[in-house]
């Protein structure tokens, strides 16, 4: 099984995410045949099984509760300090809405 | 003790009682393990940054307080190497990606955190697969990590960086993340201990998502009691990650002196068909030994193990495409400067990130897109019920599973890139674990016939890592010397 070069592209703007012609060939393939694999779970009947979300452990209801105080957090200018582009305190992007 | 010579072979203890007897200073020390680090390093490629300053102000640190109160810390003065994908204050955290590549992170991750305040050294941060998908090492682009024990071939991964560190000797323990298999596989193919503690175990705080329900931080180390020493430093309960556990933690040290007589132990079927012949006649020897030493060997089986990796590759890339859509260009240093916002997330992200992270953001992003989630993600869900109830139902007679890590040793570099498939394939045996979320563990025992490393794989129950460590800690004494 092979997906649709239609079906790639679709999935790539839905992931922003810009692919090349050669990339878009090869995502194809390559997730044509891993979805080829992934098949053989509905060998499976799973209807009255619960589906698992998290590994989840049993802890009193309120155990991840915690006192209301305030604790220190990361300053402004440490938040923004990885940005290619900040000013006045936020990031920067280029300009969505037309004056 | 001429130092650079000895740091090959030094262990927790040594490093202590080196500094407890005036031996050598902190600062003495970790000078030379950054000289014989960062002189070893071309030959493996295994670090990406080092962070002499950092590592100096911590070991001047040690120093003053064994001068102050001859107090020492679990990890005083131990060189520790970080996997980039784990956040380090003011020092560059890269993830193995060019997305990365000038990410200075403003804070650090608890597991960091807490084996500071033991006094460990941070010496440096190891290369890895691009946000931990990968299990060669080949998929950084940074170039892979070689097999210290072999350099043609490929350390494993993702924490590659991290076991090939600790079996060259440039750090007496690492710290790595296994979502998929990424500490046990590393490690069985560079011939070192290395531990997945259950789920919740270890604060994820500062371990860059991948798979959120999946995502585990873990020790490697050359020999079992190091590795149980690093993990019960950073164990424990931390309220800035919501899944991390309340349960107590055991004394591992004490626990796992134990003899291992009587223990109840199971061979799942299902992990030795497909096996290379090398591996299984390895493993079934390190089986007879642990016989030897008076467990109860019985046949087990974990039925839905054959579905552990469509599975795994259904959930593990449907949150990856959710957690990595952060990197937009917004944030994380890296932007394509472009005319409109969405072409900047486009533009940034089609050239910020490699082949193997983009098939699984492709993959991730079809399976949860209108039309597939049931099919595809909520049937995944399904599955990983039945996998961890497959587990659940075996302990309820045994204490512990033995397995194989990998189906075969370590491989070529450049031997499975091509095929994405059967790259997957090498973590077959591994999946299963972090699936289920219970503690699991590479220990070396043995060697292949063209002499590479082989791991045995130990499952426990959750929260069990002593039971687990028990075994690891009795097969190590009596195989070693």
């Amino acid at each position: 099984m092979n997906l649709s070069e239609k079906e790639v592209r679709y999935v790539a703007d839905l992931a922003n995410l810009r692919l090349t012609d050669e990339e878009v060939a090869r995502m194809r393939q390559d997730l044509g045949h891993i979805l080829t694999h992934i098949e053989q779970l509905n060998e499976l009947n799973t209807r009255s099984v619960e589906p698992m979300a998290q590994v989840l452990y049993s802890a009193d209801e309120t155990a991840t509760l915690r006192e209301d105080v305030p604790h220190k957090c990361l300053t402004n200018a440490e938040a923004l300090a990885n940005a290619k582009l900040s000013g006045a305190g936020y990031f920067k992007v280029p300009r969505v809405i037309e004056r | 003790m001429s130092l650079p010579s000895a740091i090959p072979a030094l262990t927790i203890s040594s490093v202590r009682q080196g500094l407890l007897e005036k031996k050598f200073s902190a600062r003495e020390l970790t000078e030379a393990a950054l000289a014989f680090a960062e002189a070893e390093n071309p030959r493996t490629n295994a670090y990406l940054t080092f962070s002499r300053e950092r590592a100096l102000k911590a070991a001047a640190h040690v120093d003053e307080e064994i001068a102050k109160n001859g107090f020492v810390g679990a990890l005083a003065g131990v060189p520790l190497g970080v996997k980039d994908v784990i956040v380090t204050r003011d020092l560059r955290t890269t993830c193995g990606s060019r997305m990365l590549e000038n990410y200075i992170p403003p804070y650090d991750a608890t597991a960091v955190f807490r084996l500071e305040a033991e006094g460990a050294i941070v010496i440096g941060k190891l290369n890895c697969d691009e946000f931990a998908m990968g299990s060669s090492n080949e998929n950084s682009a940074y170039g892979p990590v070689r097999n210290p024990r072999a350099l043609d071939r490929v350390s494993g991964g993702s924490s590659g960086g991290s076991a090939a560190a600790v079996a060259q000797g440039t750090a007496v323990v690492t710290l790595g993340s296994d979502t998929g298999g990424s500490i046990r596989q590393p490690a069985s193919f560079c011939g070192v201990v290395g531990v997945t503690p259950t789920y919740g175990r270890v604060s994820r705080y500062g371990l860059v998502a991948f798979a959120s329900s999946l995502d585990h931080i873990g020790p490697f180390a050359r020999n079992v009691e190091d590795a149980a020493t690093v993990l019960h430093a950073m164990a424990g309960r931390d309220e800035l990650d919501a899944t991390s556990a309340f349960a107590p933690i055991d004394d591992y040290h004490a626990l796992m002196k134990h003899p291992v007589k009587g223990l109840k132990i199971g061979l799942p079927a299902e992990y030795f068909e497909g096996l290379n012949s090398g591996t299984g006649s390895v493993i079934e020897k390190a089986i007879n030994q642990l016989r030897n030493l008076g467990c109860e060997i019985r046949q087990i089986r974990l039925p839905h193990t054959k579905y552990a990796l469509s599975c795994y590759y259904i959930i593990a890339t449907a949150e990856a495409s959710s957690n990595l859509a952060r990197y937009d260009g917004v944030r994380y240093t890296r932007r394509a400067e472009s005319d409109t916002l969405a072409d900047m997330y486009r533009n940034t992200r089609g050239e910020g990130f490699g082949a193997e992270v983009k098939r699984r953001i492709m993959l991730g992003t079809y399976v949860l897109s209108a039309g597939y989630y049931d099919a595809y993600y909520k049937k995944a869900q399904q599955v990983r019920t039945l996998i961890a109830r497959d587990f659940t139902e075996a302990f309820a007679d045994i204490d512990a599973i033995l397995a194989p890590v990998s189906p075969f040793p370590a491989f070529k570099i450049g031997e499975k890139v091509d095929d994405p498939l059967a790259m997957y394939l090498s973590d077959v045996y591994t999946l299963t674990g972090d699936l289920a979320g219970v503690p699991c563990m590479s220990v070396p025992c043995g060697e292949s016939p063209e002499g590479l490393p082989i791991g045995l794989q130990i499952f426990a129950r959750h929260f069990d890592e002593a039971t687990m460590l028990r075994i690891a800690y009795n097969y190590e004494r009596a195989t070693t010397r």
